[in-house]
């Protein structure tokens, strides 16, 4: 089995440990054959939610060439992953490679919990840990049950954390509100952006979270930089970053 | 026409955080209630996917059932008129009120009404309006215009209405008390209900098998207005109707519970035809409608019941106000159906919005709201009506996502500049991120520089 890994652009850039971790965890949870194409760059998800559909089609054109012969395409964000699956209609040629691709493309964590099945991992990870629900995994890949729905609760995301020894998940008033990062939302509505950011902060801390996880780095580079600028004492990782380091795993040179 | 500036007005509306938090919270206690009525009923999800179904036939077949509609509201008594917008409807309004020697009119909550601007319409022609639902009368009372299609006046503090009523009412300054406020409201609206000559009312659900309607409210107020006056005029979306009266068994189970979290409006009045002696007029009013069922993309937004629950779990809209959209039907709904009217004016509305997807999931009709408000900003973006910095912005981040030298280029020199330039280099007026964020921090290698140094270690 070949699985081609997709590292976002601003995971690539900005942080390279949330990719590194999710070759870790792909390669201990012996996915097969791992690479990572460098022909990829971006999902082409900042320019297609703006709007611009001509700018945004030559990035999803190179994500289809790049990895259309893959059995698999793993991504550590749910939010690329929807693009892909969800929003590439109309910006991609050649469409029968296309649904190909959009077929096996998945976000990590249902990729561990759908198509490896594995069993819950066995780790220690002795925190309390704020997990938030990234939307796009959350409503637009259904990670999870959302709480206005009224289906049988799941999450694909927590059942992977839920059996490390030690862990304890924060309690929030709000379990799936977003965080108000939204792409370019986040600067061209930077006031709404901002307040939702600290909201959603501040429920995780009153539920005593001391580590603040989601399936998506973009959220949590929102968070984060609200929680440097006022110094809070979080410690924000990514739930690849997490699970490598609740397995053992080494995620730096 | 001006722009509308969503950004611009919720910055304001942010601006005073308690306030802000304030209107979070009350929204949220709402879709609170909503949850708790929606995980109460198992067929819950069952009732949405029918109403969809329903809607959906209704608006395929709308020509078809508006003309059923038509005849059997002639044959029951009433009569009925088109407007094609909201010019023609004030007018067929005027015109009705003139005919009868009306001066004074009662209103019950009509959106609709508010859509056609016709409050000011009627009084520039001294003609009275009163809005009888007591949160849209406070607004009224305020010059303002709702700022929640189904909690008109949700921005306002009760210390502010006991202001507004002192000076309005004559109530004891500094009075807060729900009660005693509502009790002077009530004296006063009640003079009105009996002096008012004609009583107009909005309409939830036009029932095309019997030509009647219902109209749901929760303080009575539609049904003294049409019980006193002998006209009742009745302003109607072409989008409103259900084909049977046995699907009301479905909607006005999901309305209320999708609205305010109750299992059903205090009062759900069925008008079948006019009281004896007395007239009834139905207003079928098209105003933009068509252009939406005409559109692929937009149609299923007609479906829409009004019940204001993508409003409240919206966490933009909780966290700017109705105002900040400058439109009579604000919020993730409003952020559709209004651009269709005018997409200059409207322009940023498709885009206060985090793509959360959460309207859709409250949605009891199921409309698609997040793909229809990304369908929007790409028909903005065709329409050119995107700021030029933007346009540029995206047509150059649209160049480095897609070609390998010039993004790995980007990449480095970004991750420098923030690794060696001074702070104020980074954080300024021109970096909208900063203001209130840190920027990421940059690592010395991309994932992709790991992975090459890391592939060419092995190999060695």
């Amino acid at each position: 089995m070949r699985v081609g890994l997709f590292i976002p652009c601003y995971i690539d850039q900005f942080y390279p440990r949330v990719g590194i971790a999710t070759l870790r965890l792909l390669e201990h949870f012996h996915a097969g054959e791992i690479e990572f194409p460098a022909a990829q760059i971006c999902c082409g998800q900042p320019m297609a939610n703006a709007g611009c559909m001509a700018d945004a089609r030559p990035a999803a054109e190179r994500f289809v060439a790049t990895f259309r012969s893959y059995d698999y395409i793993v991504a550590p964000s749910g939010s690329c992953v929807t693009m892909v699956r969800n929003h590439y209609h109309g910006l991609v040629a050649d469409e029968v490679a296309l649904s190909e691709v959009q077929a096996k493309t998945f976000e990590l964590c249902e990729f561990l919990t759908d198509v490896l099945q594995i069993e819950p991992p066995v780790g220690r990870f002795p925190r309390r840990v704020g997990l938030h629900q990234s939307c796009h995994g959350l409503r637009e890949l259904r990670l999870g049950s959302d709480s206005e729905l009224n289906i049988p609760p799941f999450n694909k995301t927590e059942s992977l954390l839920a059996n490390l020894d030690g862990i304890e998940f924060a309690k929030l008033e709000r379990p799936d509100e977003c965080c108000g990062f939204g792409g370019s939302f986040a600067i061209y509505e930077e006031g709404v952006s901002c307040m939702m950011g600290r909201d959603r902060i501040a429920d995780h801390e009153r539920g005593g979270a001391e580590v603040l996880t989601a399936g998506d780095m973009s959220c949590l580079m929102h968070l984060d930089g609200l929680i440097r600028r006022e110094r809070r004492p979080l410690r924000v990782l990514h739930v690849a970053e997490l699970l490598a380091e609740a397995l053992g795993l080494t995620i730096s040179d | 026409m001006k722009t509308q500036d969503h950004p611009a007005a919720a910055d304001a509306f942010v601006a005073d955080d308690a306030h802000a938090h304030w209107h979070d919270q009350a929204l949220w206690f709402i879709r609170a209630k909503r949850d708790k009525c929606a995980h109460g009923l198992p067929e819950w999800e069952e009732l949405r996917e029918l109403a969809a179904q329903i809607k959906q036939h209704t608006i395929a077949h709308l020509g078809d059932y508006l003309e059923q509609f038509e005849r059997n509201a002639t044959r029951l008594g009433a009569v009925v008129h088109w407007a094609r917008d909201a010019a023609e409807h004030n007018a067929i309004i005027l015109a009705l009120l003139q005919e009868h020697c009306v001066r004074r009119m009662v209103k019950s909550k009509s959106m609709l009404t508010e859509e056609c601007g016709l409050n000011p319409f009627l009084e520039q022609q001294g003609i009275e309006v009163t809005d009888t639902d007591l949160g849209e009368w406070i607004v009224q009372l305020r010059h303002e215009h709702p700022s929640h299609i189904v909690l008109p006046a949700i921005h306002i503090k009760k210390e502010d209405v006991g202001e507004l009523f002192h000076r309005e009412l004559g109530t004891e300054k500094g009075a807060t008390d729900p009660a005693y406020l509502t009790e002077a409201a009530r004296h006063r609206l009640r003079e009105k209900f009996l002096a008012a000559e004609a009583g107009l009312t909005g309409v939830n659900f036009g029932i095309a098998e019997t030509g009647g309607f219902v109209v749901c409210t929760n303080e009575g107020n539609s049904d003294l207005g049409t019980s006193l006056p002998p006209i009742h005029i009745a302003s109607m979306g072409i989008e409103k109707l259900v084909p049977r009266l046995d699907d009301m068994g479905v909607f006005l189970r999901l309305l209320a519970r999708s609205a305010t979290g109750q299992p059903i409006t205090a009062y759900s009045t069925h008008y079948h035809g006019p009281r004896p002696g007395c007239e009834l007029h139905i207003v079928l009013v098209d105003n933009g409608r068509t252009k939406l069922l005409a559109s692929e993309e937009f149609r299923n937004s007609l479906r829409c019941i009004r019940c204001g629950a993508c409003l409240n779990t919206c966490p933009v809209y909780r966290r700017s106000g109705g105002h900040s959209y400058g439109v009579s039907v604000a919020g993730p709904i409003g952020s559709i159906v209004n651009p269709s009217r005018d997409p200059e004016k409207h322009r940023s509305l498709p885009f206060a919005c985090t793509l959360c997807g959460s309207c859709a999931d409250v949605c009891p009709v199921k409309i698609d709201l997040p793909n229809q408000l990304l369908s929007w900003r790409k028909r903005i973006a065709e329409l050119g009506l995107i700021e030029p910095s933007k346009r540029r912005l995206m047509r150059l981040a649209g160049r480095i996502l897609s070609t390998p030298r010039l993004y790995a280029f980007a990449g480095k020199a970004g991750r420098t500049l923030l690794r060696f330039a001074p702070r104020w280099a980074v954080y300024n007026r021109f970096n909208p991120w900063g203001r209130q964020r840190e920027m990421p921090l940059p690592p010395k290698e991309s994932f992709r520089e790991w992975h090459k140094r890391q592939s060419q270690q092995e190999k060695q």
